[in-house]
């Protein structure tokens, strides 16, 4: 049996790395460790509550908007107040765009160097000025720096990288992608333009405030958001979609690989501003069967996080004190559960829920893609599911967005007003590209007395649990092939296929105080 | 695609510097260009930081990042971007470390804990977790230049943030000076910062060398005015009409707006290819340049420095208040 490391997983947002016993050319046992911690909700204690509108943005630089948005959310409820109609849709656009943006980043820049063979790019012949460019940069590099004191960060930051027979193999697919990943950066640019057209900024938009946002949507600012969305909406239909399919053909046995079937969404996109309807529905899943929906079986379980224990509590009422040096403790993750299960959120989650709840377009897009590689939905519980459940989002909210832009009040004003309460306490949920986000907040003589926020990747980058149960990601590289334990890329494949985004995964509220209960729905 | 003289004043300094300094510029602009083929190296380390700074980075335009990789920097590591994962990620420091490197210039991106190293570690060599804070320890030993980019790296930002109950941070957070102090770190702070001004630092150190910088360590080509004197709001401010709420028609100094005391040349460069700026958005500046950031003493992110100072402020120049600049931080 080998011990095998992958320290640090890179192409992630934060500090991730794996721990694996391989035997037999297959893992056997597996530790996701999180190797960073901050504490953002000790930071915010005693604060104006609406200082953590921005704060908690800062919690992670790929979906601020996310946190923004649970965290106006979570205000407005301690406020007593709801977004005006302008505000809940000028919402949805933004945190819409920075869904694009960040599922084009994580398919482009974060994952697709696991399956393209970047060195083709010294095979083009075609006459594309920036390809030729890259050719020509990569060859000058190689060239350059053989036999240099850094000859080893030649092409970099593409090489060096996993060696083996891994890549696409077919040069004209490998140069698709590999100018995919060029268009990508721009198309990627282009989605923050749209977050900031109305958010201020990108990432990190300073427009989000309890009751909606601030700029007012202008006639000149609607059409340019147009213009940059039928842009993006070309690249998801003509060129992603295409990358998404290349690399499913190309490497179908990750329908088989990463497989997990616990979900939980908290639901995103209201439709209504009283949060009961969604494009992308809440819900909670384990196989073919549905759960009920609450909150309130949630606990967090410490047996091996760097924490003092204080397991089993539900997270409002969390007791956890950072244990830098605590023995068995491996990771500055929790173990969330939902009733006792740990759950998968984020792309595949959504689109499994709303495909069960037959809602809006993700059956119809689901179906053609299992029709394609001739499947059924459990097929989609995999590696290539969550690729594939990442493009449907993209083209589900794109053709949204045009009916928001209409929805849109032109030069009306786009938030509603607040006034800060002596006492009082709130609940924010959203989603987060990568899955369920939820914020929660008491406020005392008109400051912060409480914040605390529960992550997606705390969800499927959790630990063991006090019972012994793996967190999904743990679970999901269980059984995975490994042909070669010095380069072991199918693991680093599994792994990335969640989107881990570690900055949001580690941050505890320190103390013992109880938040409070609350009621979801 | 080679930068016109245009786009590399831009990026250099935008149009105000081109208008303050033409003739060092407009000289050292043909030889810089010729100079950009030999590339220099970068190593960009991340700490405990969001990664919000790398993606404001993979914004940049005019040249945009493939740009920027192929054709003005070599960019050794870096995280989020690069094709290593695990060993042969880190084989990439081990060896910068080992050979003694010396043609690099090492960016660092968050804030480091000093309260325990395992706060924040980045891979494993002979089977030990190393901390960030031992790479960027040895990394900045004989780097070229040390850039702290964000606000995190160059003064703690939101990580070294105080509980305003117990007064104390977690993780005893710390900026980039405070573990490298024997060079001089050229801090380019902005949660996040602008692409422009991470790059043209960057720029500015290889073609032009260390670029003039203020008592916070921040090139003066980006962080030499206040957020007030270029704010579209201006026009509001002169004839003393402030808004109420947010993203009302008015100047947003009532809102808590610390345009008046923050550096940065947003209102003039702004966000995204143009699109908006924190002031025009309606929503004010929260100083995230400034070293105070985000505790501002004890103050809040939405409190002036004493009372209502826009009253005491009203009647006076434009350049008396610009001189008030960066105030924040005294």
């Amino acid at each position: 049996m080998a011990k095998v490391y992958i320290d640090p997983i890179t192409r992630i947002e934060g500090h991730l790395s794996i721990e694996m016993d391989v035997q037999d050319g297959k893992v056997v046992d597996a530790k996701c460790r999180g190797d960073m911690f901050r504490g953002y909700e000790t930071i915010l204690q005693g604060r104006n509550p609406v200082d953590a509108n921005q704060i908690v943005q800062r919690i992670c630089g790929v979906c601020p908007i996310s946190h923004g948005i649970s965290s106006s959310k979570c205000l407005e409820d301690a406020f007593g107040i709801k977004p005006n109609k302008n505000g809940r849709v000028l919402r949805n656009l933004i945190l819409a765009a920075n869904f694009i943006q960040s599922h084009i980043l994580h398919f482009y820049h974060l994952n697709a160097l696991d399956f393209v063979d970047i060195t083709a790019i010294l095979k083009y012949r075609g006459s594309d000025e920036g390809m030729l460019r890259i050719k020509n940069w990569a060859d000058n590099e190689l060239k350059v720096k053989n036999g240099r004191i850094d000859q080893i960060t030649a092409v970099g930051p593409f090489l060096p990288r996993y060696e083996g027979n891994f890549y696409v193999k077919d040069t004209d697919t490998n140069l698709d992608l590999i100018s995919g990943y060029v268009k990508a950066l721009d198309i990627r640019q282009k989605t923050h333009q749209m977050v900031a057209l109305f958010g201020g900024r990108a990432p990190h938009a300073i427009g989000l405030v309890p009751g909606g946002i601030t700029t007012v949507p202008t006639k000149d600012r609607i059409k340019k958001f147009r213009k940059l969305l039928g842009e993006a909406e070309d690249f998801i239909n003509d060129v992603w979609s295409h990358h998404v399919v290349a690399v499913a053909k190309t490497f179908p046995e990750y329908f088989k690989l990463g497989k997990y079937e616990n979900f939980l969404s908290y639901g995103a996109f209201e439709q209504d501003n009283e949060n009961k309807t969604f494009t992308f529905d809440r819900g909670a899943v384990t196989g073919d069967r549905k759960l009920d929906f609450t909150t309130e079986v949630i606990t967090e379980n410490v047996r091996y996080g760097k924490y003092r224990d204080g397991s089993d509590l539900h997270p409002f009422k969390g007791e956890t004190l950072p244990s830098p040096d605590k023995k068995d403790g491996y990771t500055w993750i929790k173990a969330p559960r939902y009733k006792d299960l740990p759950m998968e959120v984020g792309p595949l989650a959504r689109v499994v829920i709303g495909y069960m709840n037959g809602t809006g377009g993700i059956k119809v897009e689901l179906d053609k893609v299992l029709r394609q590689f001739n499947a059924e939905l459990p097929t989609a519980y995999s590696v290539l599911g969550r690729h594939v459940a990442r493009l449907i989002e993209g083209k589900i909210l794109a053709k949204e967005m045009y009916k928001w832009l209409d929805e849109v009040e032109v030069n009306g004003k786009p938030r509603n007003s607040y006034t800060i309460p002596d006492e009082s306490r709130g609940e924010g949920l959203c989603e987060a590209p990568r899955g369920a986000l939820g914020h929660w907040i008491t406020v005392k003589n008109k400051t912060i007395e409480n914040y605390q926020c529960v992550v997606p990747t705390t969800w499927y980058c959790s630990p063991k649990d006090g019972k012994g149960v793996y967190g999904p990601v743990e679970q999901a590289l269980i059984g995975t092939p490994i042909t070669d334990v010095n380069n072991p890329i199918e693991a680093a494949r599994v792994v990335r296929s969640f989107d881990p985004c570690l900055a949001c995964a580690v941050h505890v509220v320190e103390g013992d105080r109880e938040i409070g209960n609350f009621k979801v729905c | 695609m080679a930068m016109n003289r245009r786009e590399f004043l831009k990026i250099m300094g935008g149009t105000t510097a081109a208008l303050a300094f033409p003739g060092v510029l407009l000289q050292g602009c043909k030889k810089a260009i010729e100079k950009a083929s030999e590339r220099t190296q970068v190593i960009w380390i991340m700490a405990q930081s969001c990664s919000g700074c790398s993606v404001s980075l993979l914004n940049k335009l005019n040249p945009g990042l493939e740009s920027v990789i192929t054709e003005y920097i070599g960019l050794n590591y870096h995280q989020t971007l690069m094709g290593g994962t695990g060993h042969v990620a880190i084989q990439v420091l081990e060896e910068a470390v080992k050979k003694k490197r010396k043609d690099y210039v090492l960016v660092i991106e968050g804030s480091i804990p000093t309260k325990n190293e395992k706060f924040c570690t980045i891979g494993e060599v002979d089977g030990h977790h190393v901390s960030a804070r031992h790479w960027i320890e040895e990394l900045g030993k004989n780097a070229k230049a040390v850039i702290a980019v964000g606000s995190c790296a160059a003064y703690g930002g939101i990580p070294a943030g105080k509980s305003m109950v117990t007064g104390e941070n977690p993780t005893g957070a710390v900026s980039a000076s405070e573990i490298i102090k024997d060079k001089t770190i050229i801090n380019v702070p902005g949660c996040p910062p602008h692409p422009d001004w991470m790059i043209g630092t960057i720029l500015h150190l290889i073609l032009k060398g260390m670029p003039k910088l203020d008592e916070y360590g921040r090139p003066l080509l980006y962080f030499g005015k206040t957020v007030h004197e270029k704010c579209e709001r201006l026009f509001y401010y002169k004839r003393g009409i402030f808004a109420k709420e947010w993203g009302d028609k008015g100047c947003l100094y009532e809102l808590g707006c610390l345009g008046m005391d923050s550096c940065c040349d947003i209102p003039e460069r702004r966000w995204n290819n143009g699109v908006n700026t924190c002031t025009e958005s309606g929503s004010g500046c929260i100083g995230c340049t400034e070293k105070v950031f985000p505790d501002y003493g004890k103050r809040g992110m939405y409190q002036h420095l004493h009372g209502d100072s826009r009253k005491e402020n009203n009647n006076s120049s434009i350049a008396g208040i610009a001189s008030g600049g960066g105030k924040l931080n005294g």
